[in-house]
């Protein structure tokens, strides 16, 4: 790419990156606690307020990745791409319902992950072990994801010079140092850090959003000519013909799959186990939505990029030929904004990545601890041993998602993150169902959650790793759904049909969580 | 079946729960909102009405917050 730097843009970019890291070293003392233990270092010693945990959660699961790849499916796909606002505005009643029981129970039995919980519920190593490694294995590419999303910020800001590793080949030089900074501070002060740095990132977020929204349509001539500019056969969802539901029905069901992966996510449940009541997160529910607007707000700026032109614009050609749409935003940047704010904003996007980079590789680094090293390697180890190989852990974590981006293509990152939505509802029966009933027998989970894995996972493969929308044909009716959905019906009947099979042959283990701990 | 451990003593169902289940039922009806008219200040039906549902959506937890609350 030869896009030239622009130093003012640069300038203010750089600053603000430096404040932040500062920031992040500086967390360790903020609400000071003793960071050698897990649930201090992992969890911020459960402190967090009703605004710290609205920052934190913001910056956690609206993602710098959001940010650039839902105006990419806009700019590119249309309607269809504005199914994240349905998504993010229906999770909150789930989390305001459903959460606030995990909270309780965790607070009571000391678990720091949503394995811990189910090892507790269901007395099943075999079964919290199965959601520890889905939980690990679907966050590596969203986190390789975040470092994309850091990527084309770094390419549109002109930053993208790369120097010759031995064994590694060309690698990106201002990624690799921002990366390694990132992972330095996680490392010294666990969540505390990006809890802190998240106050910054989002403040930046609303400036950025709510002066595009004002400044870039006054430039194009109006919302009016923005949706215009949108072609006819995009600006609508399909619809359905006889006998197919059609583009409608499949953006409901994504939407619905997406709600239920989400909070299933160890970096969603890490930032509400992290709050400091269950009436934060039920206060939560009510405040959190001002970020879907943010993101409605964020997505329809795929369509100012259509109005605005600038996939024609010959300065962006490179940026479009090694990004493809998701270099739509940052050229809208560049086009309409002043120089010194398109540094603002791609800060905010840059910084937007390291937030939940930061808490996605902690809430790994929990998982892989509690469930794995202490469960079957070490089960002997102190607290601090447990802290100190949780902070190991999120830099070999960070690592490989960087090696993953550097080495691979982004493709794949963003195919195993498909997956990853896919594999992490699959978790619902044995986590989110269990905080309700425990009517379901753990060898019958694990088979529902195995048979989910297998059919989702072969529903997207034979798409050709492109869409996650499987067409069902049942009863000469053709159901295109989303494939997390479908297989979590047939997960859960699974987990029905199981249970008394199972309870005839093995008693189910114990249960040391007791009704009155989850209200 | 093996007896599992008596479960809380449920509280009882309040119908102001029902307010949750609003936003599912608007969002999710997509064929309702799938249209360009009305259109507000020229935005589509389709996205002003999934815009506005934001606040509303907060807006339903409200009662249900506050009822928690009061019954307390």
């Amino acid at each position: 790419m030869s896009m030239a730097p622009n130093p003012v843009t640069l300038a203010v970019f750089l600053g603000l990156f430096a404040l932040v890291t500062g920031l992040g070293f500086v967390a360790s003392r903020w609400r000071a606690g003793d960071l050698s233990q897990l649930h201090e270092w992992g969890l911020g010693g459960r402190r967090f307020g009703t605004w710290v945990t609205w920052f934190l959660l913001g910056g956690d699961l609206y993602t710098a990745y959001t940010f650039i790849a839902v105006p990419a499916l806009m700019f590119g796909a249309g309607a269809p791409g504005f199914f994240a606002v349905p998504y993010t505005i229906l999770m909150y009643p789930l989390l305001f319902l459903v959460f606030p029981r995990l909270w309780s129970v965790a607070h009571k039995h000391g678990y720091v992950t949503a394995a811990d919980f189910v090892k507790g519920r269901f007395g099943s190593k075999s079964l919290a072990l199965a959601i520890a490694v889905t939980g690990i294995v679907a966050t590596m590419p969203y986190i390789a994801l975040q470092l994309v999303g850091m990527q084309v910020v770094l390419a549109a800001l002109g930053m993208n010079f790369s120097m010759t590793l031995p064994g590694f080949g060309a690698v990106d030089v201002p990624l690799l140092i921002a990366f390694t900074i990132l992972a330095f501070y996680t490392y010294s002060s666990g969540l505390r850090a990006p809890a802190l740095i998240a106050v910054v990132k989002d403040m930046l977020v609303y400036v950025t959003v709510f002066a595009a929204i004002i400044f870039i349509p006054a430039q194009l001539g109006g919302y009016g000519k923005v949706f215009e500019a949108v072609p006819r056969e995009t600006i609508l969802l399909a619809k359905g013909a006889a006998g197919n539901l059609g583009a409608e029905f499949a953006y409901a069901s994504l939407a619905l799959g997406s709600i239920l992966a989400l909070f299933l996510y160890p970096h969603a449940v890490t930032g509400l186990l992290s709050s400091s009541s269950r009436h934060v997160i039920r206060r939560n529910a009510m405040i959190l939505p001002a970020y879907s607007l943010a993101l409605a707000l964020i997505a329809l700026l795929g369509y100012m990029a259509i109005a605005a032109g600038v996939k024609a614009s010959p300065e962006y050609a490179d940026g479009f030929a090694a990004f493809g749409n998701n270099f739509a935003v940052p050229a809208l940047f560049l086009k309409m904004f002043p120089a010194w704010f398109a540094g603002v904003a791609f800060a905010a996007i840059a910084i937007g990545a390291l937030v939940p980079a930061a808490i996605m590789s902690i809430a790994c680094a929990n998982l892989f601890t509690r469930n794995i090293y202490k469960e079957f390697i070490n089960p002997g180890c102190t607290g601090a041993q447990e802290a100190f190989v949780a902070k190991i852990v999120s830099i070999v974590v960070k690592f490989g998602a960087l090696v993953f981006v550097l080495e691979l293509q982004s493709t794949y990152a963003i195919q195993l993150q498909l997956l990853g939505g896919i594999w992490m509802c699959q978790t619902l029966p044995s986590v989110l169902i269990a905080l309700y009933t425990r009517f379901f027998h753990p060898l019958a989970l694990l088979a529902g959650w195995a048979a989910g894995l297998i059919a989702g996972t072969w529903m997207v493969a034979e798409l050709g790793f492109k869409s996650s929308t499987y067409a069902i044909h049942l009863f000469g009716l053709t159901i295109p759904c989303y494939a997390a959905i479908s297989a979590l019906v047939l997960n859960i009947a699974l987990c029905l049909v199981l249970t008394p099979v199972f309870r005839a042959i093995a008693k189910p283990g114990r249960d040391e969580t007791r009704a009155e701990d989850y209200v | 079946m093996i007896e599992d451990k008596p479960e809380a003593p449920r509280r009882r169902f309040h119908p102001v729960y029902l307010f949750l289940l609003l936003p599912y039922i608007a969002l999710l009806w997509v064929p309702f909102y799938n249209r360009i008219e009305p259109s507000l200040l020229g935005m589509p039906f389709f996205y002003w009405f999934q815009m506005s549902w934001i606040l509303l959506g907060a807006l339903c937890i409200l009662p249900v917050y506050l009822s928690e609350e009061r019954r307390k």
